[in-house]
C-alpha cells in the first residue's frame, strides 16, 4: 500500500484536489493508495504501508513547515519516501537541515548532478516554492536549477525529495519511485 | 478564508466556484473581458453574460476590459485582483485551470506579489471525470464556441448532456482534441447551476462562423425562476 500524506495545513482543504489528487491519479494504476492528512499520521499508518509520498501544498501554506515536530516519525521510518516540494522541505527539516529563500513559480530547467533511479540528464519541470534546502550532510544533492537545490536523497535511507512538482509535468518520476 | 473566483462564465470556472463555496467563503467574482479573441489567458465568447450570471449567483462582480495583448493583459488582471483585495478583503484567488501551466504560472505570480493564496481546484483532473461531475451537479451548460476541426456550427448552442459528452469523448479519442476544451477547442456558457438563484434563459442568439471557428453569440437573455 502507498501512503500519500496530505501536506495542506487544513484537512480536506481546497488545496487537496490540487496537490494530493493528482498524485492519487498517478499512483492508483499501480496500487490503491491510502491518503492521510499529516496531523492524522500514527505509527500504524506509516508501518502498514510499503512507500510514502509527501505531497506539496499552496505557495502561501507554511503551517506544516513551522511544526517539523509533527514529522519526527521520519527519523525512525525505514520505508522509501518521496517528498514533493513542501514534502522535500519537510524531509530536510525533519533531519535537521535548514531552508533558504528561493522563489520558483513555473517551468524551470533542472540538471541532474548525481546519478539516481528517478531521473537523469537535464529536463524541464514545474516549480511552485518559496524556499529550498541548504546543503547539509544528511542528503546528497541529485539535481539543481539556477535557484538552488531541486532534488536530494538521504545518504543512508531510501528517502528522496524533489522541489519541483512531478505530478504536474514528469509524472514518470513518481512512477519510477513506485517501481524502485 | 475570503476568496475571489476568476470567472469566465464557462463550465470550469463555475465548477471551481462550487468547489470553493464548499470549503471557504466566496466574496466576489472577477471577469476579464479580452478584446483579443485568441487570448491564452481569458475565455472570450459571451463574456458579457457574466454580469447576468453574477446577478443570478447574487455575488459582486469586478469586470475589467483588456486589449488582450500577452503580458499586458496580466496588468489588467492584477488590477482587478487588487480591487477585489481592497474592496472585499479577499485573501485568495480561485481559478478554473486544469492543465495550462501558462495560465497557472501567471496567476500564481500575481497572487504571490499581492500576498494572496491561489487555488486551482480542478488542477490535473481527468477531463471525462470533470464533464461527468458537471452533469451530476445538474449544471445547464451550452456550447458557445467551437475552435477545432471537426467541431462545426451544429454544436453551437447545444446543451451539454450525456450524449453530447459521449460524442465529445469520442471525438477526443479520434481527433486528439481535449474533450472538455482545455486546449481552447470549445468554449461553454453556464445558464444554470446549483448556486444560481435564478436560471438564465436565452431570448435571442445568432451563430457566427469564420472558417473552422464558430461562436454562439447571445444577443439577449433574461432570468426565469427556478
Amino acid at each position: 500500500m502507498i501512503l500519500i500524506v496530505d501536506m495542506n495545513s487544513k484537512k480536506d482543504s481546497l488545496g487537496f484536489s490540487e496537490f494530493v489528487l493528482p498524485i492519487v491519479s498517478i499512483v492508483s494504476p499501480f496500487q490503491e493508495p491510502a491518503v492521510k492528512h499529516y496531523l492524522e499520521l500514527d505509527d500504524r499508518s506509516t508501518k502498514d504501508c510499503d512507500r510514502i509520498i509527501l505531497s506539496g501544498n499552496a505557495l502561501k501554506d507554511d503551517v506544516s513547515l513551522r511544526h517539523p515536530e509533527n514529522f519526527d516519525w521520519l527519523m525512525k521510518c525505514e520505508k522509501p519516501v518521496l517528498g514533493i516540494c513542501a514534502g522535500m522541505q519537510m524531509l530536510g527539516l525533519a533531519f535537521g537541515c535548514r531552508l533558504k529563500e528561493s522563489l520558483g513559480i513555473g517551468m524551470t530547467q533542472i540538471r541532474t548532478v548525481k546519478a539516481n533511479p528517478l531521473f537523469s540528464l537535464a529536463f524541464r519541470a514545474y516549480g511552485l516554492h518559496n524556499c529550498t534546502l541548504e546543503p547539509c550532510e544528511v542528503f546528497d544533492v541529485l539535481a539543481e536549477s539556477e535557484s538552488g537545490i531541486e532534488a536530494v536523497k538521504h545518504r543512508q535511507k531510501q528517502m528522496y525529495g524533489v522541489l519541483f512538482h512531478p505530478e504536474v509535468r514528469n509524472k514518470e518520476i513518481i512512477e519510477r519511485f513506485l517501481m524502485m | 478564508m475570503k476568496l475571489a473566483i476568476l470567472f469566465s462564465g464557462g463550465k470550469d470556472s463555475t465548477l471551481s466556484l462550487h468547489r470553493a463555496v464548499e470549503k471557504e467563503t466566496v466574496s466576489c467574482l472577477i471577469t476579464i473581458i479580452s478584446k483579443n479573441k485568441a487570448s491564452f489567458m481569458f475565455h472570450t465568447p459571451n463574456i458579457d453574460i457574466t454580469k447576468l450570471q453574477a446577478e443570478a449567483l447574487e455575488l459582486p462582480l469586478i469586470q475589467r476590459l483588456t486589449e488582450g495583448k500577452p503580458e499586458e493583459e496580466l496588468k489588467d488582471l492584477k488590477e482587478a485582483i487588487g480591487e477585489a483585495a481592497d474592496d472585499f478583503g479577499i485573501e485568495g484567488v480561485v481559478t478554473g485551470a486544469i492543465e495550462s501551466v501558462y495560465q497557472a504560472e501567471r496567476i500564481q505570480r500575481i497572487c504571490h506579489e499581492r500576498d494572496l493564496w491561489c487555488f486551482n481546484p480542478l488542477w490535473k483532473r481527468d477531463q471525462q471525470d470533470l464533464l461527468e461531475e458537471i452533469l451530476e451537479r445538474n449544471f445547464e451548460v451550452i456550447i458557445s464556441g467551437v475552435f477545432a476541426y471537426p467541431l462545426d456550427e451544429s454544436w453551437l448552442g447545444k446543451t451539454l448532456d450525456k450524449s453530447l459528452v459521449e460524442r465529445l469523448l469520442r471525438l477526443g479519442r479520434e481527433y486528439k482534441i481535449s474533450p472538455s476544451g482545455e486546449g481552447g477547442e470549445i468554449e461553454t456558457t453556464v445558464l444554470d447551476a446549483p448556486l444560481f438563484r435564478r436560471k438564465i434563459r436565452i431570448q435571442e442568439a445568432s451563430v457566427q462562423m469564420e472558417k473552422t471557428s464558430g461562436t454562439y453569440v447571445i444577443r439577449k437573455a433574461g432570468f426565469v425562476q427556478k
